[in-house]
């Protein structure tokens, strides 16, 4: 099963146009690169050389005769955004309730912001921590600038109030500051959820599913909260079953499904589940294409789904594109474009769960 | 690390009355239902008959005043019901327990927060009724609730403790329901002991004298005591997330 998006990697053979090729390519007809993988920041690539924010090792749940999630391990560093994918019923949740103290492993440890994950040492954690759940969980009867000033208080804060003005204005929440939360929109309930994590100024954010139930804008706007706060230095643990958000936020992702079942980045995810592909599309089908792509030595193995239509597996995509670009001139075809299969996180992620079986947890 | 801290104990208090107070009908049900129980014995001081045929007036008070114990021992259940799956209920739970405050910190602040005004209302309730019985009762009758100090020791003095008894019972039921409804009716069961006690009392079968109030004083403190440190065991974090006994 394959999916994914085709960029053009080079254009101006025969013009551009967009449509939707067979097997789900979108072909997408613009100058530009394969899926880009998220930039790695320098607080990220400093993070990665000290100690890391989140030591997790052979972390087993279970709850009675059924397993939460088993053996997984990981690394996170400071000032990394790190995706936590997986299906529902995966573990990730248990997984991030576990790190945040709420529950108690079966087996396994964690380091979590330098301290060992402990029932002792929850209290300590908790005030290095913000968890923000998937539901925001707000006092309805209160005010947002009540909710937040309750929070603040378990906080133990002195300057609550600057923290309060600080978080709402992170969330550009200033001018609803004295609404009742049971009047807000998800979206704005989804803000204070995350003016309040703020507020607590933590060394590791655990997010789950912040832009649930949010319109495009305010996704945009709570993506571009996790980025500043990123170059910040906090770290994101980031859980979301959008993987085009992962894709897009994350330094490196870990699938899980019960068992862990890769960490990487999504760039090095894909190269390790799939070979690079060309896809190449011409006004009208090649005469011999067999004999012709067996000419060019780029050219691992190809196939065709349909007429003029052919994918190409090479082993360096820049160095095979221009070669076999000129080989289809001077064969006189003409060439309508000729463009890398981009395989998305999504693609790494079916792949990996297919695998799996039916893609929930058992 | 893991000190007791007042501030986030008075922090649980503050919300939780400011919560009430935005909810008209909890403020309502809160003061209706004190001042049903004060009808009875407010009744029974007018009807106690002319001095000359009352050989002990006491037997015309004693159960009416005794029912005044009723407020502390109902009115606390259905608010300390709501105080763990209320929460949950409304998604609330888990953001709060990702702070850093503790279970008894937890506990002692929920506890509180339906403690406060129960004993505020059961107090001014009696309050009302000493008033009514100085102000209108015939001398016989309130020199036999001033006079007997077992009546007013056992209103004072067993009143917190009843309450006590309701709010531990309360909150165990809360951790353990999936829904509000449901906890707040078995919630509810709390008060058959107290109850049962009252009756006891009322019906003669134990004489309610001063000594008989201490020792079911000491005996509902032992019972408050033991209730409370049950309801600490239970309010394991992991147990209030996911509602389930914990499991290793």
């Amino acid at each position: 099963m394959v999916h994914g998006a085709l960029q053009l990697v080079h254009t101006g053979i025969k013009g551009s146009e967009r449509s939707t090729a067979p097997g789900g390519f979108l072909l997408t007809i613009e100058r530009g690169t394969a899926v880009h993988p998220p930039s790695a920041s320098s607080t990220f690539e400093a993070g990665v050389k000290g100690e890391p924010a989140l030591v997790v090792r052979h972390l087993t749940k279970r709850f009675g005769d059924r397993t939460a999630y088993a053996d997984v391990s990981f690394e996170v560093a400071h000032g990394e955004v790190f995706g936590f994918l997986g299906p529902n019923g995966a573990g990730k949740t248990t997984t991030v309730r576990t790190l945040g103290t709420l529950i108690v492993p079966s087996s396994g440890t964690a380091i979590v912001a330098g301290i060992p994950l402990s029932a002792e040492n929850g209290v300590e954690i908790r005030q290095r921590i913000g968890i923000m759940p998937e539901n925001p969980g707000l006092y309805d009867r209160l005010s947002v600038t009540e909710n937040l000033e309750y929070f603040a208080a378990l906080y133990g804060f002195r300057d609550a109030h600057v923290r309060i003005n600080d978080a709402l204005d992170a969330v550009n929440l200033a001018d609803r500051a004295q609404d009742l939360c049971g009047g807000l929109s998800k979206g704005l309930r989804q803000r204070v959820g995350l003016a309040r994590t703020l507020m607590s100024d933590p060394q590791i954010m655990f997010l789950d599913e912040p832009t649930s139930g949010l319109d495009p804008v305010a996704a945009l706007e709570v993506h571009a909260l996790i980025n500043s706060l990123r170059a910040k230095g906090v770290t994101i643990f980031l859980t979301t079953h959008r993987l085009d958000e992962a894709e897009k936020l994350c330094d490196r992702v870990a699938i899980l499904n019960t068992k862990l079942r890769t960490v990487g980045r999504p760039a090095d995810l894909r190269a390790q589940l799939f070979h690079n592909t060309l896809q190449v599309r011409t006004r009208t089908p090649l005469a011999n294409p067999g004999a012709f792509f067996a000419t060019l030595a780029s050219i691992n193995e190809w196939h065709s789904n349909e007429p003029g239509t052919y994918e190409l597996e090479v082993a360096d995509v820049k160095s095979a594109a221009p070669d076999i670009v000129r080989g289809l001139v001077g064969e006189g075809a003409d060439v309508i474009s000729v463009g890398e299969s981009a395989h998305s996180l999504e693609d790494v992620y079916l792949a990996l769960i297919d695998d799996d079986g039916n893609g929930t947890a058992p | 690390m893991n000190t007791f801290s007042s501030a986030r104990l008075m922090a649980v208090i503050r919300k939780e009355m400011r919560d009430y107070r935005r909810k008209r009908s909890i403020v309502v049900t809160m003061l209706i239902l004190p001042f049903m129980f004060l009808i009875e014995p407010v009744v029974a001081i007018f009807v106690v008959p002319a001095s000359s045929g009352v050989s002990d007036p006491r037997n015309y008070v004693i159960l009416p005043v005794l029912y005044l114990l009723l407020i502390p021992s109902i009115m606390p259940s259905t608010l300390a019901a709501f105080t763990v799956v209320g929460e949950r209920e409304q998604g609330t739970l888990e953001p709060l327990l990702t702070t850093p405050i503790s279970q008894q910190e937890f506990i002692a602040g929920k506890g509180a927060a339906v403690l406060i005004p129960t004993m505020a209302l059961t107090y001014g309730v009696y309050g009302l009724f000493l008033l009514a019985v100085e102000v209108f009762a015939k001398s016989v009758v309130s020199s036999a609730i001033f006079g007997q100090g077992s009546l007013l020791v056992a209103l004072i003095l067993m009143a917190p403790l009843l309450a006590s008894w309701s709010i531990a019972v309360g909150m165990a039921v809360s951790v353990r329901a999936t829904e509000i409804r449901v906890a707040q009716q078995l919630g509810a069961l709390a008060s058959i002991p107290p109850v049962l006690l009252i009756l006891i009392l009322a019906v003669g079968v134990i004489h309610p004298t001063l000594a008989v109030a201490l020792i079911f004083s000491i005996i509902l403190l032992g019972v408050d005591v033991r209730a409370i440190r049950i309801v600490a065991k239970m309010m394991n974090r992991e147990r209030l997330v996911t509602g389930s006994k914990p499991s290793r």
